[in-house]
């Protein structure tokens, strides 16, 4: 493709993107009547207060855990390591909120923990202390437990592609582990990190199920309290508005905050690093840290929905959970490949090009992440039943015969929804990777006269490899899990894992919810151990190859 | 360094992600071509039915296989939350594929009408089955099951004769013994909703006020999960929509069945207007293509057969008179419904909502 058709055809398609974002922020100026007084006396605070108050907790949680993690896997060595090297990815399969149902059938008062220690005892209900599931504390709690793995990824991935001269000149200026990590690796790993926290902090944003069911009123549970049970969309919509808002001055925050900075390595490592040999009280501290994350991440909650479908399995899987599953796959590989190209294009094009236009164009179409899926799904509906209709009216005047609806309630609306939805994740795994290619690299080839389009094919995709991998797997583990969005929006007679299992769950029927709920899981599980195996023989490659 | 030949070269990891490409294609491919046969097909050849339901799949599925095998009429099916549905209806207009919109309350069904994508139609079956309450004056939607909302107290922790009506529920001798679920479950707005109707708005505050007051603790959770927990100790009331507790009696789960066990129905406000109803409901879609399929479908959901089986898997109460009901609901005794219109329960909603949020009910 030429250089100048690269412009153009970046801010059409972010602008076909964000078209979903601009239907929710045009409710701005639809008036909602007095229901803001009313919102601003009443649930208002609540609802900002908790939104804040479970993003911090999950922030730092995750962070803490995904950090460590990674630093710990990929720069130390201690028995077990290769194996928590992908087990540690597991939680990521696991939806919030069927985790949430899980951990609350275990531990919530009528569980049978809390049971059996009231029979032991002959306590009743306030004679002891137990720490509440469902509050904002567990909900921070169960976020972290499954999001984490996204800072992980993106941090590991990072560790492992750092320029080995860095951290070398840090240990022979007599920089023990403990200074390297805070005074090298980590501010060079900077910007991975912070991807992933951006995803975290999104998606924590834009959970409905797990705040739901804990009874936390938060923005997300506010949206859909003013639209469902105040019969007020526009002021609904005007809240989603209010969530973008947050979202983009975050964004522009952390962009602003890192404007100067630059993190492509100049020169690549020669040789392998000996990796950290932990001994002693050290080796079992890692040891037990990554133990203890993967028990309640994944073994624990895994285990209860294994004992869960053992029981219902027989009345649950019939010859539909079969075409389920296959639905469930097909979503999720085509969305996860439409989307990274999608990525490819806008991440490059915002590298070719980066004026204010295209970086404010790109930032807006990726903004869906952090809207609830029901919110962005209806953001799809509304413009595609008018250019349906628009089409179909035209069509009649014109040729006399009617084409119906063409686009809604086809796969094609859904995969635009999980386009619109998961850009962010597959922009922020291919922005990383093309800030850790120096532009000199894009100069040298320009040099030698080639296009942008051969560049992007014959230099950044191969040495973005693990990149490109990572964005495609952390979509398509996404798509998998992705609820509201596919509820609303699919064709007649089309279901998801996904689907089934949260009606059952919504039902509170959990134990025939869980066949559904381990087939997302085992499903996830697959790419993630393909995603592993991709990035640590990468990451090997650059420690020995070269 | 990788070298653009490696890139390709390598290994069975490409291949994978070749595969992967090529399904979805085919699948992206596949849908426009759906999309046309569907064009060209003249519709009224077509023997089928197209239903938007608020109904869960796993609780109306069975009934409609049901239909198609006695009929021959195929019936297509997407469920998801009634007002998301309601928008894509009224995004789709007259081009909408909905033949059928069902919804698991009435306020929903009104909300419906409102926004005009109903349409009214006549019924002579329907008519004499379905008693007038539970259908719409203007003939545009009509109930199929009835959701009773009583008063669920712990056996020997709660005589039956201290309860009376949900405005006692107010009274400080509940402090601290009351589980109900949040306040944004739709439930919970249909029930405070036909109290603001009955006793006025100013009146109903004063009322809920009490109620929060009394709360064991901070509402989560389903209705199952206030029926759990009075029975493991937490509270000695539950407030909940009886097809739960059928559902919880008759689970395979030992631990849920135990607990629905230990409760027992009392039906409020026996001596005036009766324990709170809500329904399920049908209405027929202004759009619809299919309407001759629609409305036999609709009576077919109102038929004796059908109506049997609310009451026997579903636990509900059947809108229809004279259906004989399982054992475990008629257990229960008989009782008085509320006989308020059921409109009424849309159109206080958004009051009951606001009301809720000024007294601080989560």
């Amino acid at each position: 493709m030429r250089q100048s058709l690269w412009d153009p055809v970046v801010i059409a398609i972010a602008l076909v993107l964000a078209i979903p974002v601009f239907v929710i922020v045009g409710n701005v100026f639809v008036p909602a009547g007095e229901v803001w007084q009313h919102l601003y006396s009443t649930v208002l605070s609540d609802y900002i207060t908790n939104s804040l108050l479970l993003m911090i907790g999950v922030a730092i949680g995750s962070l803490l855990l995904g950090v460590t993690a990674a630093w710990l896997v990929s720069m130390t060595e201690f028995p077990g390591r290769k194996h928590f090297e992908w087990a540690l990815l597991l939680p990521m399969a696991i939806p919030a909120y069927i985790i949430a149902y899980t951990y609350t059938g275990m531990l919530d008062f009528a569980g049978p923990l809390q049971t059996s220690i009231r029979e032991l005892t002959g306590w009743g209900y306030g004679d002891y202390w137990f720490p509440e599931v469902r509050s904002l504390q567990g909900a921070a709690i169960m976020m972290t437990l499954v999001l984490y793995p996204y800072i992980y990824l993106l941090a590991r991935a990072a560790f492992l592609n750092q320029s080995l001269c860095v951290l070398e000149v840090s240990r022979s200026l007599g920089n023990g582990p403990w200074k390297t990590f805070f005074s090298v690796a980590l501010p060079l790993a900077r910007p991975a990190v912070i991807a992933g926290l951006s995803l975290v902090l999104m998606e924590t944003l834009a959970d409905y199920g797990t705040v739901q069911y804990f009874g936390v009123s938060t923005f997300t549970t506010g949206i859909f309290r003013t639209w469902y049970g105040l019969d007020n969309a526009p002021a609904a919509a005007q809240l989603a508005a209010i969530l973008l808002l947050f979202v983009f001055v975050l964004l522009t925050l952390e962009r602003y905050s890192r404007r100067k900075a630059r993190y492509h390595n100049t020169s690549r490592g020669q040789r392998t690093l000996g990796r950290f040999r932990l001994k002693g009280w050290n080796k079992l501290a890692a040891i037990l840290i990554c133990f203890f994350m993967l028990l309640f991440g994944f073994l624990l909650p895994a285990t209860q929905l294994a004992i869960w479908a053992i029981d219902t399995a027989a009345e649950v899987i019939d010859e539909q959970f079969f075409s389920l599953v296959m639905h469930s796959l097909e979503l999720a590989a085509s969305a996860a490949i439409l989307v990274l190209v999608i990525a490819l294009i806008l991440g490059y094009g915002r590298r070719l090009n980066p004026t204010p236009l295209i970086r404010s164009v790109v930032r807006i179409a990726s903004m869906g992440y952090a809207i609830p899926g029901t919110v962005i799904a209806v953001g799809i509906i509304i413009p595609f039943g008018y250019l349906d209709n628009l089409l179909d009216s035209w069509i009649r005047n014109h040729f006399e015969f009617s084409t119906g609806l063409l686009f809604s309630g086809t796969i094609f609306a859904l995969l635009f929804a999980y386009m619109v939805r998961f850009l962010a994740v597959s922009l922020h795994a291919v922005e990383t990777g093309l800030e850790r290619i120096t532009p000199s690299m894009d100069e040298a080839a320009r040099s030698l006269g080639c296009r942008p389009a051969s560049i992007l094919s014959k230099i950044h995709i191969p040495m973005l490899k693990s990149s490109l991998l990572t964005a495609v797997l952390l979509v398509f583990v996404d798509v998998l899990k992705e609820l509201p969005a596919t509820l609303i929006l699919r064709p007649f007679n089309f279901n998801t894992l996904a689907v089934k299992a949260y009606e059952l769950a919504a039902d509170e029927r959990l134990a025939d919810a869980s066949s559904a709920s381990l087939a997302i899981v085992l499903t996830g599980i697959v790419p993630i151990i393909i995603l592993n195996r991709s990035i640590s023989s990468h990451g090997e490659r650059s420690l020995g190859e070269r | 360094m990788t070298n653009k030949n490696s890139w390709f070269k390598n290994s069975w990891l490409m291949n994978t992600w070749l595969v992967a490409i090529v399904v979805s294609i085919c699948g992206i491919v596949s849908v426009p071509a759906n999309a046309l046969s569907e064009v060209k097909m003249p519709e009224a050849k077509i023997q089928e039915v197209n239903i938007y339901s608020a109904r869960k799949e796993a609780l109306i599925k069975p009934l409609l296989d049901k239909f198609t095998g006695q009929t021959g009429v195929k019936v297509n099916l997407v469920t998801g939350k009634a007002d998301a549905l309601l928008k894509r209806l009224t995004s789709e207009g007259m081009n909408s594929p909905a033949d059928i919109l069902l919804t698991t309350d009435a306020g929903r069904l009104h909300r419906a009408k409102m926004a005009g994508v109903t349409q009214a139609f006549q019924s002579k079956q329907l008519e004499s089955a379905i008693p007038s309450r539970y259908r719409d004056p203007e003939g545009q939607w009509v109930a199929l099951s009835l959701r009773l909302r009583p008063i669920l107290y712990m056996k020997g922790k709660v005589d039956p004769a201290e309860l009376s009506s949900y405005e006692d529920l107010a009274n400080p001798k509940w402090k601290g013994r009351i589980c109900i679920r949040s306040s944004g479950n739709i439930y919970n707005q249909s029930l405070v909703a036909s109290l603001i109707a009955a006793n006025g708005e100013a009146a109903t505050e004063q009322w809920a006020k009490g109620l929060v007051a009394n709360f064991a603790r901070a509402p989560k959770g389903g209705d199952r999960d206030q029926i759990k927990a009075a029975a493991a100790g937490q509270c000695d009331i539950a407030i909940a929509n009886t097809y739960y507790l059928v559902g919880m009696l008759t689970s395979s789960d030992a631990a849920q069945a135990a607990a629905a066990k230990k409760m027992a129905v009392f039906w409020p406000n026996q001596k005036a207007r009766g324990a709170h109803v809500n329904v399920s409901g049908a209405a027929l879609t202004r759009s619809s293509k299919h309407r001759d399929n629609a409305i036999k479908l609709i009576e077919f959901l109102a038929s004796e057969e059908a109506q049997q089986w609310y009451a026997e898997i579903n636990g509900e109460f059947p809108a229809r008179i004279h259906v004989p009901v399982s054992e475990v609901l008629k257990a229960w005794g008989e009782f008085r419904a509320d006989t308020l219109n059921l409109s009424r329960l849309g159109e206080l909603n958004t009051q009951a909502v606001m009301l809720m949020d000024r007294v601080g009910w989560k």
